[in-house]
């Protein structure tokens, strides 16, 4: 399956253009509108789709995505459920390739061949999950390699020369530039120490270097594509679909819809970044 | 860090991936990695370093106010008609609790390392406040993450932490307890890692951690085990301590694991009875699973999902234990039971009245399990308990059970 997410990059390449991943925490607010969002994510112009594994204890995320990952529990989320709705929305999307991110606990679990032979027949590409760094990576990173599942990395600004030889072993897919230290939805930082550092990463190697942690517009999304291979974008597409809710949590027409206009406009972003790119 | 792997040792672990059997690890962030490296390189470092381990001491002695008395219990002795029962008293040290060892111990490292800040959680609030005390000593700020439902019901020790200069802050999220401050002090962390130091206050988390703590803490087991061969020229029959994440109990367990005719006792908070939701017992009741950066038993759904726990003591209200707890219960040379609310409550009440020793809800519970076993034991056995902590702070819970007006 490594080949859907090789093939999106190649031909995001030959267009000369990053790549917009969208991140959304799956089965928030409840599973039936979180599955219509997740499919009108390619529509509006996302390239990947992360989907979040909602977990009780999200120790590296701000207070947006730990809030959504509260309402998908309370909702009835669980992981076989996360894996369902990515079998149901490979019924009708073939191509777009689906990283699910999430933290170990839920996995381990389920149990890892049982959750590896689940991901591949549901349609995943590759998993990024925060509390395994390479020094784990004999619990799920080499068995899912090793099943032809990309194994996504996180690499931030203390990851220094030394330990980014170790970081990039065994990734694949693409490398997730997390531009600093922090928790999820902090503040954007500036956009030339973000170049330099894809650099920096590139020169150790070939894997495409997408870039997150506080994009929210598509002027950041432009910023950051022009030096990046693409450009991930959570907290703001969490944060519009907690703001489209009701009072008390429930979904309204503005939700799906709210999504779509938000994801257009970052599209637009990356989309302008290819001409940014090429001056 | 050279454990030798002497199989006939219980106290050889971690190895150098910092684990115990499967338990333990690194299941940290990877913006995290290199703190978590950098700082057992250091540790590696300083315990072997004889000026560290001289400050150490020093600070032990006329700060603390170490070696802690072992205390035999003779009313209680008595009352109970069985073994023989000796308190390690870990309640007489400065602050009140067992906590400070450690503390001592990491705020001289995190010197060390050159680190201006100091950030830790705190459940019942000993260990922030121990974590306040060493931060003025040394002149470091220091922000603690503290569960909102903790700061209401440990209203003492918020207070405690504000005079000593420490920056409270109260975690809502969750339902406002100890994993929850965790979760909050480990997002800090990751936001400062260049100038922050995490204080953690048990024998969990990330590797080095659960070792480094033990070994601080293991100064208990050590005076213990020279002062009961001084009182009785034997060793006891019986060590217990209370664990919430286990490190009072490692503490005083460690040193005596390779006796192999000491038994282990480590009780867990029953909260209202594990049948139900509300205890805190993660090995009697919960499994094996990844929590703040170690696989350790939780209590947790099918799903993976974290519980929350619940105990009379704020203290053992947290759904893990030290991996090193996990890893002995499993091999069998520690045996984990839980004690209910209420007997921690009566057990509480008793020493107070019996021996003039106000403890901890903490420690109640590992002295609930001595009265049980006492009496069953001859007069020639002996139990040693830790008394982790005194009680003061916990004198407005107990009263407003016992419908007292304060
Ligand atoms: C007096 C006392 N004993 C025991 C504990 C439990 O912690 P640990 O299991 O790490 O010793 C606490 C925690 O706050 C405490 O204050």
């Amino acid at each position: 399956m490594t080949a859907r997410m090789d093939r999106r990059f190649a031909d995001l390449a030959a267009e000369g253009r990053p790549a917009l991943v969208t991140y959304f925490m799956g089965g928030d607010p409840d599973y039936a509108s979180s599955l219509a969002i997740m499919k009108a994510l390619p529509k509006a112009g996302s390239d990947v789709i992360e989907l979040g594994m909602p977990f009780s204890d999200p120790m590296a995320d701000g207070p947006a995505i730990q809030l959504a990952g509260q309402r998908a529990l309370r909702a009835g989320q669980t992981l076989a459920k996360t894996l369902q709705m990515a079998r149901d929305f490979r019924l009708e999307d073939a191509d777009t390739p689906i990283v699910l991110m999430g933290y170990y606990n839920p996995i381990y679990i389920y149990g890892v061949e049982r959750f590896l032979n689940d991901a591949l027949e549901a349609g995943i590409d590759g998993l990024i999950v925060v509390d395994l760094p390479p020094e784990m990576d004999d619990e799920l990173c080499v068995p899912a390699v090793a099943r032809g599942i990309n194994f996504i990395r996180l690499a931030t600004p203390t990851t220094d020369a030394k330990r980014l030889p170790r970081v990039l072993e065994n990734t694949s897919g693409f490398v997730y530039y997390v531009s600093m230290n922090g928790i999820t939805g902090s503040a954007l930082p500036d956009p030339s120490l973000i170049g330099a550092a894809v650099l920096r990463i590139k020169e150790h190697t070939t894997l495409p270097v997408c870039v997150g942690f506080g994009v929210k517009t598509a002027e950041h999304a432009r910023a950051i594509g022009a030096s990046a291979d693409g450009v991930v974008v959570g907290s703001a597409i969490v944060n519009q679909i907690a703001s489209s809710l009701t009072a008390n949590g429930t979904v309204t027409e503005a939700t799906v819809a709210g999504v779509e206009a938000l994801v257009r406009s970052l599209a637009s972003g990356v989309r302008s970044a290819k001409l940014a790119a090429a001056e | 860090m050279n454990q030798s792997p002497n199989l006939n040792s219980f106290r050889g672990g971690p190895d150098e991936d910092g684990r115990f059997g499967i338990y333990g690890g690194r299941f940290v962030a990877e913006t995290l990695m290199p703190l978590i490296l950098e700082l057992q390189e250091k540790w590696d470092e300083a315990k072997d370093d004889p000026e560290f381990q001289k400050e150490l001491a020093s600070l032990g002695a006329h700060y603390i106010g170490r070696p802690s008395p072992l205390y035999f219990a003779e009313r209680l002795t008595e009352h109970l008609g069985g073994a023989k029962i000796y308190f390690k008293r870990e309640e007489l040290n400065h602050t009140g609790s067992h906590k400070i060892n450690n503390c001592i111990g990491q705020i001289l490292l995190a010197k060390r390392m050159g680190k201006t800040r100091i950030i830790a959680e705190t459940g019942a609030g000993q260990h922030g406040v121990a974590s306040a005390t060493v931060a003025a000593r040394f002149g470091l700020p220091c922000v603690v993450y503290m569960g909102a439902t903790d700061v209401e019901r440990q209203a003492p020790n918020v207070f405690r932490m504000k005079l000593l200069g420490a920056e409270v802050k109260p975690v809502t999220a969750g339902h406002g307890t100890l994993k929850d401050a965790m979760n909050e002090a480990l997002r800090d962390w990751v936001t400062n890692v260049e100038d922050t130091y995490y204080l953690i206050g048990t024998a969990a988390g990330p590797h080095p951690y659960p070792e480094m703590v033990r070994d601080f803490q293991a100064v208990i087991g050590r005076e213990a085990r020279e002062q009961i061969l001084e009182a009785e020229g034997r060793l006891p029959d019986v060590v217990i301590a209370a664990v919430g994440g286990g490190s009072n109990a490692i503490g005083i367990f460690h040193p005596f694991l390779d006796d192999k005719d000491v038994r282990i006792v480590g009780v867990e908070a029953g909260g209202k009875g594990l049948d139900g939701e509300e205890h805190c017992a993660s090995i009697t009741a919960g499994s094996p699973g990844v929590l703040h950066g170690n696989r350790t038993y939780l209590l947790q759904d099918g799903d993976g999902q974290i519980k929350e726990g619940h105990s009379i003591s704020a203290g053992l209200d947290y759904p893990g234990i030290g991996p090193e707890h996990s890893w002995l219960n499993d091999v069998g040379r520690a045996e984990y039971v839980p004690i209910m609310d209420h007997e921690a409550l009566e057990a509480f009440q008793l020493l107070t009245r019996i021996e003039g020793i106000i403890p901890a809800l903490e420690p109640a519970h590992a002295l609930a399990e001595v009265i049980k076993r006492a009496p069953k034991m001859g007069k020639d056995e002996i139990i040693l308990m830790n008394l982790s902590g005194r009680g003061d702070k916990d004198i407005f819970t107990v009263g407003k059970i016992l419908g007292m007006e304060l």
